[in-house]
């Protein structure tokens, strides 16, 4: 069935053989997007941080960081500024990992991540276990750069890559969910791509 | 009750050139409610197979232009989107919208508007624009300054609006950076901006103005780095930027 509203002679220009989120384009470029400066961290001052609803809050210096097991990820990623980027190259911490130095208490079911700069996001916990999310370290072989989140990166490829903090320091367990940096500024709780949930509007 | 954010069938009811690959579509909505300037629409065309491509597009009207957008366009090379903006549509074609979207990259003008530096990199000029439009019909004279780089005169978009502007408002000063080929006799910017350019831009205020940014990535990395370097605080430098990919 033909759609009620079409733009007459407007056809895809750009085949993609992947299967896109409704909305969105594939590219092969890596495009920047972040709000202010990029911070700069130096990596004898960097930290990261599990904290909130845990027993005990676990601190990483950048080389004990370093030294946790690190899995190869080769995920597809989503952002809702509409491109799709598929097969991507990264090495890092599975947060699965990461989750095993802590002792979760058993209301946590939210996590805020925290950024150098000051960015938040909220997700859910179930959404960062299981292989779903990583503290990404390097792509395509090369050390994070600063403008794509360097020195550490949160990825969660299943959900829209602003989710996928850049400048990662810490993650806060929290019992309730709460609005980050654009979920207060009317963008979804959520994100989910292959929903389309780009905005607050586009939750159920 | 219609949200903002649902779809509407926009009507385009004049298409101007802007330079030779940046046009201006006014689109008629039938949903209107006022933006804040910086603020952007998604644009989304159906194919009548039912493929569909998002776009996002800054608003480059002001919130006091009622019952209407302009969104400025880049024809993007193979720009699915933008090609077909470019190509294939004349006035009164209906295009589906939502919007106003964005909550950070927007000013709000206050009699008490602070100083403000705007910095450009080519069709990054949009969002800005409607933020100096509004600031004109709000009647504001905070000192405002637009550092607008392009590569060729040809380039330069709202080029007679802005010299207008320029030629009314005294408290309002547009820089022209010119990176490829400056006019002949040009004695103004010629070169990439740079920390000693910018140091020039900033001594122009008396006190510290709100930032924002707006290009490609290169140059907004090296601008908001740039301004953070000479002491301005990292939350009064917003930014936005379009990387090498679009549509």
């Amino acid at each position: 069935m033909p759609p009620t509203f079409f733009n007459q002679g407007f056809q895809r220009k750009r085949p993609s053989n992947h299967k896109l989120p409704p909305g969105q384009y594939e590219t092969h470029d890596f495009p920047v997007l972040s709000a202010g400066p990029t911070p700069r961290i130096a990596l004898d001052k960097w930290t990261f941080t599990l904290e909130g609803l845990v027993e005990e809050p676990k601190k990483w210096s950048w080389q004990e960081f370093n030294a946790l097991p690190q899995q190869d990820f080769n995920p597809d990623i989503h952002c809702v500024t509409q491109w799709s980027k598929f097969d991507t190259k990264w090495r890092g911490v599975s947060l699965d990992t990461l989750l095993e130095h802590v002792q979760l208490r058993p209301e946590a079911r939210y996590v805020m991540a925290t950024s150098y700069g000051g960015y938040t996001t909220n997700l859910p916990l179930a959404d960062l276990r299981d292989g779903k999310a990583f503290i990404g370290l390097t792509y395509d072989g090369q050390p994070l750069t600063p403008e794509h989140g360097g020195p550490a990166r949160l990825v969660v490829p299943h959900l829209y890559f602003w989710k996928s903090a850049k400048w990662i320091t810490s993650l806060r367990f929290m019992a309730e969910d709460e609005p980050g940096f654009w979920e207060r500024a009317g963008y979804s709780m959520y994100g989910d791509p292959w929903k389309a949930q780009r905005y607050a509007d586009d939750d159920e | 009750m219609m949200s903002k954010l649902d779809w509407q069938r926009a009507t385009v009811t004049a298409i101007h050139a802007e330079t030779p690959r940046v046009k201006t579509f006014t689109l008629s909505l039938p949903h209107w409610t006022p933006h804040l300037p910086g603020q952007h629409y998604t644009l989304r065309l159906t194919a009548p197979d039912g493929y569909q491509a998002e776009r996002s597009y800054s608003v480059a009207s002001p919130p006091e232009q009622p019952d209407e957008i302009e969104l400025t366009v880049e024809a993007v090379e193979e720009g699915e989107v933008s090609g077909y903006l470019f190509e294939g549509v004349e006035v009164d074609d209906e295009l589906e919208v939502r919007g106003p979207i964005g909550g950070y990259f927007v000013w709000r003008a206050t009699a008490t508007a602070r100083p403000l530096l705007l910095v450009a990199g080519g069709s990054g000029v949009v969002p800005l624009m409607a933020m100096l439009r509004h600031r004109q019909r709000a009647m504001l004279r905070n000192p405002t300054v637009l550092l607008f780089s392009i590569r060729t005169p040809e380039e330069v978009i709202y080029r007679q609006e802005l010299e207008a502007m320029t030629a009314s408002d005294p408290t309002f000063t547009l820089l022209l950076d010119y990176t490829r080929q400056a006019p002949d006799g040009w004695s103004g910017y010629h070169r990439r901006i740079d920390t000693a350019l910018l140091t020039e831009v900033v001594k122009r205020f008396a006190a510290a103005p709100e930032c924002y940014v707006c290009g490609p990535t290169g140059l907004v990395e090296s601008v908001a780095t740039g301004l953070q370097n000479l002491g301005l605080p990292a939350e009064d430098i917003r930014t936005e930027r379009f990387g090498p990919t679009g549509g």
